[in-house]
Parts: C-alpha cells; structure tokens; sequence
C-alpha cells in the first residue's frame, strides 16, 4: 500500500501527530516515479534536489495548513518562477527561468506544497491525447498501449500511477476532464472566474480554467477550496466567497433533481459507457435523487462552435511568441518579419500551427461575422440552454467522454474525428459551468470510465456533493492500475 | 457560404499568422481547413439574426484599479530569457529588409 492511498484529509492529520514526516510523503512520490516513470512518461521536468530540500526543511518547521508538505504535479502550462515551464513546446524549450509563479501555485506555496515536477501536455494544450507534445507521448497506467486523454494527460496519469498526490490541469474544452476520465481519477474544471487564471499561460482566455486532478471527490474539493478566489491580476475572476467545498460533503442526495440529456448518449457514445452511466444513475435513484431525461437542444452545435472560437482566440494568444524577448528564435532570415516567420514556424507544431490558421481564418476581413460571430451567437445558445435546464434541475448528468481511451497513434491523422472525442466536454466550457469527471465503470478492456457531473455556475459545492455521494456508495475509486513492476 | 479555402487564401492566411510555411503544407492545411470549414457549415442551419453574441459567460463589467507604480521586474530579469540580448536590451535582427 502506498502513502497516497490515503486521503489528504488523512495524510494532514498523519503529518500533524508525527506518524509520517514531509520526506516520507516526498520519498513516496520520487520512488514511484523511479519505478514507473519509465513507462508512464508523465513528466518533462522533475524537481528532485528542490523537493527533497524543501522537504526536510519542512520537517524542521512544521506548520498545521490544509496541503502542507504533500507532493504535488504542476501541468507545464502553469508558470512557476524559476522552474522550466515549456507548454511542452519546442517554442518553450529553453524557457528556464520564468519570472513569476501562476496565482494557483503561489496559494499552493504558501500552503507549503511540495512542487514534484512539471507534467507533459499536449502542445499548448491543444490536444486529447498528449500526442502533440513536443517530447514524449504520455501513457495511460491502466494500458500503456492507450493514451492518458488530453490535453492534460501528464497529470491524470501521474495520479492514476501514485507519482503525486494530486496534480494540477488546465480545462479549455475538457482538458482535465477527458483525461481524468481515460485515468479513473477524479477531476473538476470549475466555473469559468472561479480560479485566478493569472500565470496560466493563455490557450483561449474566454474558456481556459485551472482544475484540481486527485483520485477522490473529497481530495478534489479539499485543492479547490486552497486554489479558488479572487486575483485582481486576471480581470475575469469572480469576486465571490469560496465556500468551504469540503464541509458541504454531506453524502445526502435525497430529493436531488438530476437532468440527463439525451443528446449525450447519441451516435458515437459506446454501450459500454451508456450502460455504466446508466448504472450510476440507477444509485443516485437508491439514494433518493430523481433523474428525467432532458433536452439540451443545441448540444450537437457546440464542437464547431468550439473549434472557431477557440482557435479564433488561440490565434491571438499564440501571436505573443516571435522570438524576441524569450522562446524559440530561428537562425534562418535576415529581417525581422523573416525571423518571426521561421521561429514560429519552426517553434510551434502541426496542431497549433492548424489551430493558428484556422483561427487567423475565422478572424480575417470578410470572415468575421460568417464564422466567429456566428459561433458567438451560438455560444448564447448552448449558455441559454443550459440556464433553462438549471431552473428545474440541481445537476445534468451524462459521460464525460463517448469512449474510453483510444490507442495511442489511432486517431491524430483526422481533425474533425480527433476533436469529436470532446463533444461532450466543450458545451460546459461554452456555456463557462462547472464540470467534474469521477470514475463510474471499466471497459471490457479493463479502461475506466467517467461519469459527468455538471452544475450551476459558481454551484461546485452541489457537484461535490452529489459526486461524493455517488464515490460513497461505490468502489471505482478504490481500484489501481496494474502497472507491472512493484505496482499494486 | 460555399467553401472558401483555397490554396491561395492559406498562402495569405499564413502570411497574415507570420507562419512560414512550404507548398506541401499550404495544399496539406488546405484539405484540411475545407474540412473544417465545411463541418462548421452546420451552424448556418441555426436562424441566429435575433441572437446576442456571447463573448464572456459572466456578466462581468470593466475592472478598473488605481493608476500606481508598483514593483514588478528589473530590466535584468526583464531580458534574461531572451534568444538574444545586449546590454539590457533585446537584439533582432534588421527591421528594413536588405
């Protein structure tokens, strides 16, 4: 049994009567990476020597806060002050030394974290099976021959592995979800506004939220209560109280309104995920909450919608990179506007470069109001359809994703099919509500399967409750992947 | 709107993105903008002329904060992770072409 099969709220309470100390915590996580890391490949850089020393001074000065002295995995789109952030791009490569640390690693650095390494990604974010990293493909612990999800697949699968505690994501059109799911962890894209996005490096800045990556809803709520809040440096976080997430984890679901529309079991959903949400829907039943199928009506225009608007912002987020002040400079072209040309075009890879296209496209003169607009408008939509729901019911329910894992090389050749694995993903990212992905189930195969729960904007409390509730009576959250070597 | 990507419009495309990018890609991302294109057709089924855009979920209105020097970083820091730098200042090459 590894320490990290305990809770946070156990392994606080083990640090604070001295049963356990920091290096006992930081040990467990740099021996399991030891052991497995080979395989998994969820990291691009680890901190050893930092950890270690951070560690024992940790020991030395003890102090009782929520996530003190736990180790932790940090997605390499989130900026840490002097540790290599590379968004798992060559355009990164030798981004060494960033200068300041992202609100949600700061808030974890007072609370005295012990930051284990930086998790691969795919490129930007812009993935669904960390394929697109510029360094390695992640796998997934449960099947190494299968991808971790995407775009943050480095921290689900750290998670899934025992390498961290718990890890951080970064969720644009279900980048923590999607792979939680293929992981069989638990992992929540908060509201968009709940968490500062200050420091995390901008994807598309209407969509992008930080989320928590653990192995169980309590976990969860216990790193969302520490990284939620108000940050005068991002212009969009929400000036809102934070509730105290975990206190709200009351197992009692009786009288629960649940909406599960049908759009998220048509064309392309498996029977073996239809089946498993099924079957969990029919616990929430034995615990007293009520479902009725509903309509989310414009659900089936939400992944176009997405990919104009995402790319659109993409193509303006990503125009910072021109090899001047820091990042990727080529050595090819003698003037300026060359230089840009090649650095970019050498920096970034195929999927930002389409990403960037498509949304320099969209956003051209001519354009603008035939596809960006449009998607704008169609946006309200999805954002309208999702208010409607809400009047009459306290959570929607569905899958997290139509399938579980694919092969890793299976499906990069074709865009539209790579970007549908996220149709039931995006419209939450739309529409800016919270979503979390829990474990409901495995494949014949032996991959896990995730269970959607979407909720009221700024509600996370509803969702981790009712998610909890569901972890309670069920043992999903208790299986581990067989990894091989000394793995459980 | 019948599909509007040709080759042409990717070369001018590219150029707009400051993306260098070889004959062989521009026909590459060609098929497959059109494809993306063509799958983004869907929305014109949806009569939006009485729909307000949605840019930001939240109803968020400016954030103003007081016009106050603060610290933040020194030119040194400033320039040191650039591809290349000189005396505190970041260097590139040429502006006018030769």
């Amino acid at each position: 049994m590894s320490l990290f099969d305990h809770s946070i709220k156990e392994l606080e309470e083990k640090l604070h009567n001295k049963e356990i100390s920091v290096q006992d915590l930081v040990k467990t996580s740099l021996d399991r990476i030891n052991e497995v890391e080979d395989k998994i490949q969820a990291f691009i850089t680890i901190d050893e020597e930092n950890a270690m020393k951070q560690a024992k001074e940790l020991d030395e000065n003890p102090e009782e806060k929520a996530l003190f002295g736990l180790p932790i995995g940090i997605k390499d789109n989130i900026v840490t002050k002097g540790l290599r952030t590379t968004c798992a791009s060559l355009m990164l490569d030798n981004f060494n030394d960033p200068l300041y640390d992202a609100n949600v690693v700061e808030k974890l650095k007072d609370q005295k974290s012990v930051t284990i390494g930086k998790l691969n990604m795919d490129e930007f974010a812009m993935g669904s099976g960390t394929e697109f990293s510029y360094y390695k493909s992640t796998k997934n612990p449960w099947n190494t021959d299968y991808v971790p999800g995407g775009s943050s697949g480095g921290s689900a699968a750290a998670v899934a592995a025992g390498e961290v505690l718990f890890a951080l994501g970064s969720d644009t059109g279900g980048s923590i979800r999607q792979p939680a799911a293929f992981c069989g962890v638990v992992g929540m894209k908060p509201t968009y506004g709940r968490v500062s996005r200050f420091g995390l490096v901008a994807f598309a800045s209407s969509l992008d939220q930080v989320g928590p990556i653990t192995r169980t809803v309590e976990d969860n709520a216990r790193v969302l209560e520490v990284i939620a809040g108000h940050d005068e440096r991002d212009s969009t976080s929400a000036n809102l109280e934070v509730p105290a997430y975990t206190e709200t984890l009351t197992n009692d679901v009786k009288g629960l309104k649940i909406a599960v529309p049908k759009e998220y079991f048509g064309e392309g959903v498996t029977e073996e995920v239809k089946e498993a949400v099924k079957s969990a829907l029919k616990v929430y039943e034995s615990l007293g909450a009520t479902w009725e199928e509903v309509s989310l009506p414009h659900s089936k225009y939400a992944l176009s919608a997405y990919y104009l608007l995402a790319s659109a912002e993409a193509s303006a987020s990503l125009a910072r990179y021109d090899g001047v002040r820091y990042g990727y400079r080529s050595e090819t072209g003698k003037n300026m506007i060359d230089m840009y040309k090649y650095s970019r075009s050498e920096g970034f890879g195929e999927e930002v470069k389409r990403r960037i296209m498509l949304g320099t496209f969209v956003l051209s003169s001519g354009y603008y109001d035939a596809y960006y607009k449009k998607a704008q408008k169609v946006r309200t939509l999805i954002k309208n359809d999702f208010e409607k729901i809400f009047e009459e019911f306290d959570v929607v329910m569905g899958p997290t994703t139509p399938t579980t894992a694919f092969k890793i090389g299976e499906e990069v050749d074709d865009p539209m099919t790579m970007y549908a694995n996220d149709i039931l993903t995006i419209p939450v990212n739309l529409a800016g509500v919270p979503g979390l992905s829990l474990p409901c189930g495995f494949s014949k195969e032996g991959l896990p399967i995730g269970l959607q729960v979407i909720g009221k904007h700024f509600d996370e409390a509803t969702v981790y409750r009712v998610a909890h509730a569901f972890e309670q009576a069920t043992d999903f959250h208790k299986q581990r992947p067989n990894i091989g070597g000394a793995a459980k | 709107m019948g599909n509007v990507i040709s080759k042409e419009k990717v070369m001018h495309v590219a150029e707009l993105a400051r993306l260098h990018i070889t004959d062989e890609e521009a026909e590459k991302l060609t098929d497959e903008l059109k494809s993306i294109i063509e799958h983004a057709q869907l929305l014109n089924e949806l009569d939006t002329s009485d729909v307000e855009p949605t840019t930001h979920v939240l109803k968020l209105t400016n954030v103003m904060r007081k016009d106050e020097p603060k610290e933040w970083i020194t030119q040194e820091e400033a320039v040191k992770n650039a591809p290349d730098q000189k005396d505190g200042q970041f260097r590139v090459p040429s502006i006018l072409s030769e």
